[in-house]
């Protein structure tokens, strides 16, 4: 285990708050607005930590320990992400699989608190989540192995530092769809429009936010947290893929921070021009996904 | 010693037959089965551990061969789960089945278990085609009694029919496979067996016949309905490990037909990635619970079948790495799904015994009434998901694995098959999520329903005790995946005749990358540990209120209007809704004051519905063109029997 390793988890968990502001604020200056400030998300989670609780009558202790799981296995994850030119904590042949399945716990204990209240519209949200992580799933493990192909290698850090610019000289076509689809991905999973429009809550088509709508207080700030986490870790795997490392490591890692903020801002961009799509409309998109994911694995076909 | 154990097992069912009283008739049913099953558990265990193959030859009256069992590595490990999950459903059934005692005579019941588990461990040991195949039947029948129990309702009868037919159809190809096999010899040991030129067709037969018991789809259909009929430890024990010897024939085949071209390792991929798919995607429109696990059962076949064809694939290729995680994956995901589906069938059988009900709508919010169930499902369930840190995870992780190293280093014959097999295990995943995310969440969370779910109370130790057991085990294969791996190196020597020293080579990388994984799994439990710290101290003297799930506004919410289970999985089920076949019958509410409004759908087996339904109905009518020949009068049957050896004689007579 190298030093540098303690990088990525140090910088998911300290900056990841920070995508969010940079989102929030980005959406503003298109709106014309001020917005808030760039750290409201860090003063959201301070905030609801100093908050009670109320908790229904229906709900047992599963309601409770959804959050806490949730937020210790994207915390575990952050620990298999590569950032820059540093290698992950934790990385071995197929680490993607358990990345991909540590999301799918938090997910599944998401789920499973939503259910624990009993009421309709977040058995709703519950019900889309899985619908969508289900198509989003394939999309996700097949570009990977598109990645893991072309560039001979089954550890996501190995991936990630062999998409240098030559390999990508090499094989713009396969790493470019490879990176859309990486793009929808992270779209969907972090409940992003055009998938889900994470301001508001009692809209019938969400997702994400009215899954946690009984939850308050502290358990919401870990929430809200570990989603900001899961924001960052998919934004570093799609940054990853992308050929910004190579030579200095002091410079590396500033440019793939660079390229996280960059991601926020897109991220805000497309907020900001487009809408959310009608939810019939959602598996299309995620399936285009899975499908980009293919063509990248076709092109690499040797 | 497995024979002793065998023996244990029928007398101890013989005298439970023969016994009167309820309670006697129990006692000895179980003691004997837990007797015979600890004793069959020594030699499987030491010959896992090392110790060398054990056989026992007997000359018996019956030609082609002698009577010959033997424990060799693959045989004892398909006896741990046989033995050690018959023990426990064994203790649980023992109490489950005394609420029936007053309509049924409990020591049959309890000779047909001990059958059962008999003839599923002489099925393992047996290396004698006819001893086998009489084994094979012996388990066959004895599931069937049992599956037929409550032989008052129609349905638990028709889903008998169905198991036996089934049954029969692929007993049919064994016979064939093993005349075939026998050809050669005149004898049906399995030491004397020859190949001869037919390879391939040989794997055919095999695949079908012994696929029809592990329920390949569209060999699957008995699955659905025998599973749910029967008594729930039973049930536990057909899904959890009768079906796997659907695996094993397979697999004892593979050791017979040596190298194998790659379209038999590309068509146990197509299986698995069909079985899986379909499995789960009917495991989801289900809203009968035991209906929902024995589709299930389906998809982890499915998932198993996935990392045979690509163990066989690498063994084609010449390819150690993909070889051993292929069949080292499908043997350790066979031991897993034994357990937590196991695990899950004992605590759907608590549900049933406590609400009365297997209908997943009429009930919901049993956490509260049965804890100790609750939790007990919940780590089968997220187990079954294939979620870390379970073991349910640890198997598809190695089928993954398996897949990405072939797609990663070798060619395209190899790396097609095995991105499909990335796709259909990530489809899976999700979906199984979706699946168990239901199943859990309609049974134990919320609010009750109905009737049945509201006034329930936990069940006994003898219950409960046997599921506790399985989840530890769920739990700690899943935390110490990296010791356990290496024993399963025999086996894979064994399966694959490759080296030993090759197998240990292909196993290095993999018991290091476990080891990741363990370590994973114990940082998981910490990081979990450190955040309830957390929400504790931020929670430390904070007002903490109770009230009712917040409604948007709504004053009076009751249970009726909770998300139900069938809501929860529209949208799949509507997505993927070609595949299913699913009906809806749907009449509106009509004018202003509506009188009458439904809504129903049923989801019935595509292929039962769109395969066998019709091909079943075109036998009836081709073969009704003969049901002048049953009228009923004796004395025409006579003459019919005197005219046919007549004829015979003729035939016989006119032969030179």
């Amino acid at each position: 285990m190298k030093p540098s390793s303690l990088l990525p988890p140090l910088l998911a968990l300290t900056l990841a708050p920070l995508l969010l502001g940079i989102i929030a604020r980005t959406k503003a200056v298109v709106a014309g607005r001020v917005g808030p400030p760039l750290l409201q998300p860090y003063y959201d989670v301070a905030k609801l930590t100093r908050k009670g609780a109320v908790y229904s009558q229906t709900s047992t202790w599963i309601f409770r320990t959804g959050p806490v799981v949730g937020l210790a296995a994207v915390t575990l994850a952050t620990a298999l992400v590569p950032f820059g030119s540093s290698s992950a904590l934790l990385a071995f042949p197929g680490d993607v699989i358990l990345f991909t399945y540590l999301l799918a716990l938090t997910r599944f204990v998401t789920v499973l608190a939503a259910l624990d209240t009993g009421s309709s519209f977040e058995g709703m949200g519950a019900s889309r989540e899985v619908t969508f992580a289900a198509l989003a799933e394939p999309a996700l493990l097949l570009g990977l192995a598109a990645v893991a192909r072309r560039t001979g290698n089954l550890s996501l850090s190995g991936m990630v530092s062999h998409a240098t610019l030559a390999v990508w000289r090499q094989g713009t076509p396969t790493l470019a769809l490879v990176a859309a689809a990486l793009l929808v991905v992270f779209l969907a999973e972090n409940g992003r429009i055009p998938v889900d429009d994470p301001t508001t809550h009692l809209e019938l088509t969400m997702l994400h936010e009215v899954m946690v709508l009984d939850h308050g207080g502290p358990d919401l700030a870990l929430i809200l947290y570990g989603s900001t986490v899961k924001l960052w870790l998919l934004g570093a795997l799609l940054v990853g893929v992308l050929p910004l490392h190579g030579g200095d490591p002091w410079l590396s890692s500033a440019a793939a921070i660079a390229a996280m903020g960059a991601l926020a801002v897109i991220t805000g961009l497309i907020e900001s021009s487009m809408a959310r799509l009608r939810l019939i409309h959602v598996p299309k998109l995620l399936v285009g996904a899975g499908v980009l994911s293919v063509l990248a694995l076709l092109l690499g076909w040797r | 010693m497995v024979i002793l154990a065998l023996a244990i097992l029928t007398l101890g069912g013989c005298a439970a037959l023969g016994v009167r009283s309820v309670r006697w008739s129990t006692f000895l049913g179980v003691a004997s089965a837990v007797a015979g099953c600890l004793t069959g558990l020594i030699p499987a265990g030491r010959v896992l551990l090392g110790a060398p193959t054990q056989s026992l030859r007997a000359p018996w009256d019956v030609p082609y061969g002698a009577f010959v069992v033997a424990v060799d590595p693959l045989s004892a490990f398909f006896l741990l789960p046989i033995f050690g999950l018959s023990a426990l459903a064994a203790v649980y059934g023992g109490q489950y089945l005394l609420a029936y005692r007053s309509e049924k005579a409990l020591g049959v019941s309890w000779f047909f278990f001990n059958l059962l588990v008999a003839s599923m461990a002489l099925v393992v040991v047996a290396r004698n085609a006819i001893l086998f195949l009489v084994a094979w039947e012996t388990m066959a029948l004895a599931s069937f009694f049992l599956v037929t129990m409550r032989d008052d309702d129609a349905n638990v009868r028709e889903a008998g029919l169905t198991y036996l037919l089934a049954s029969h159809f692929g007993t049919a190809f064994l016979l064939a496979l093993f005349v075939m096999l026998g050809g050669g010899a005149s004898s049906l040991d399995f030491d004397h067996l020859t190949v001869g030129s037919h390879a391939g067709l040989l794997f055919i037969l095999a695949a079908v016949g012994f696929g029809t018991k592990a329920g390949f789809v569209p060999l699957h259909v008995w699955l659905p309905e025998a599973h749910p009929a029967a008594p729930s430890h039973v049930s536990a024990v057909m899904s959890g490990v009768m079906i796997k010897t659907g695996i094993y024939g397979l697999l004892r085949t593979l050791t017979f037909l040596g190298p194998l071209p790659y379209w038999a390792g590309w068509s146990l991929i197509a299986m698995g990635v069909t079985s899986g798919v379909f499995g789960v995607l009917s495991a989801l429109a289900q809203r009968d619970l035991k209906r929902l696990l024995a589709y299930s059962s389906v998809e982890n076949i499915g998932i198993v079948a996935l990392g045979l064809g690509l163990g066989l694939v690498g063994l084609r290729a010449g390819f150690a790495p993909l070889t051993v995680l292929g069949f080292g994956g499908a043997l350790l995901h066979v031991l897993n799904h034994a357990l937590f589906k196991a695990l899950l069938f004992l605590g759907a059988g608590a549900v049933l015994h406590s609400t009365k009900t297997r209908d997943i709508e009429e009930l919901g919010g049993l956490l509260k009434r049965m804890p100790w169930t609750g939790v007990l499902f919940l780590i089968g369930a997220a187990a079954i998901a294939g979620l870390p840190p379970l073991n349910g995870f640890v198997s598809e992780f190695l089928i993954y694995a398996g897949a990405f190293t072939a797609a990663v280093s070798l060619g395209n014959e190899a790396a097609g098959p095995a991105l499909a097999a990335i796709a259909a295990l990530a489809l899976i995943g999700g979906l199984a999520i979706a699946c168990f995310a239901k199943a859990f969440g309609a049974v134990f969370l919320g609010e009750p329903r109905g009737n049945h779910a509201a006034y329930v109370h936990e069940q006994g130790w003898a219950m409960q005790a046997p599921m506790v057991l399985l989840a530890a085990t769920c739990v700690l294969i899943g935390v110490l995946s990296r010791p356990l791996v290496g024993h399963l190196a025999p086996v894979l020597e064994q399966v694959t005749a490759l080296p030993g020293s090759t197998v240990h080579e292909a196993l290095g990388p993999v018991t290091g990358v476990l080891g990741s994984i363990t370590l994973g799994a114990f940082g998981l439990l910490a990081l979990v540990g450190i955040v309830i710290a957390v929400q504790r101290t931020a929670l430390a003297g904070k007002p903490l209120a109770a009230g009712p799930t917040w409604d948007c506004g709504y004053a009076l919410p009751s249970s009726r209007m909770q998300y139900t289970a069938s809501s929860f999985t529209q949208p799949l089920t509507d997505l993927f809704g070609p595949l299913l076949g699913t009906r809806r019958h749907f009449s509106a509410p009509r004018g202003f004051f509506p009188q009458a409004a439904s809504f129903t759908t049923e989801s019935p087996d595509f292929y039962r519905e769109g395969f066998y339904a019709p091909l079943f109905a075109g036998v009836q009518k081709g073969l009704s063109a003969f049901r002048w020949l049953q009228h009923g009068r004796i004395q025409l049957y006579v003459l019919q029997i005197a005219l046919t050896l007549l004829v015979l004689l003729l035939w016989k007579l006119a032969q030179p």
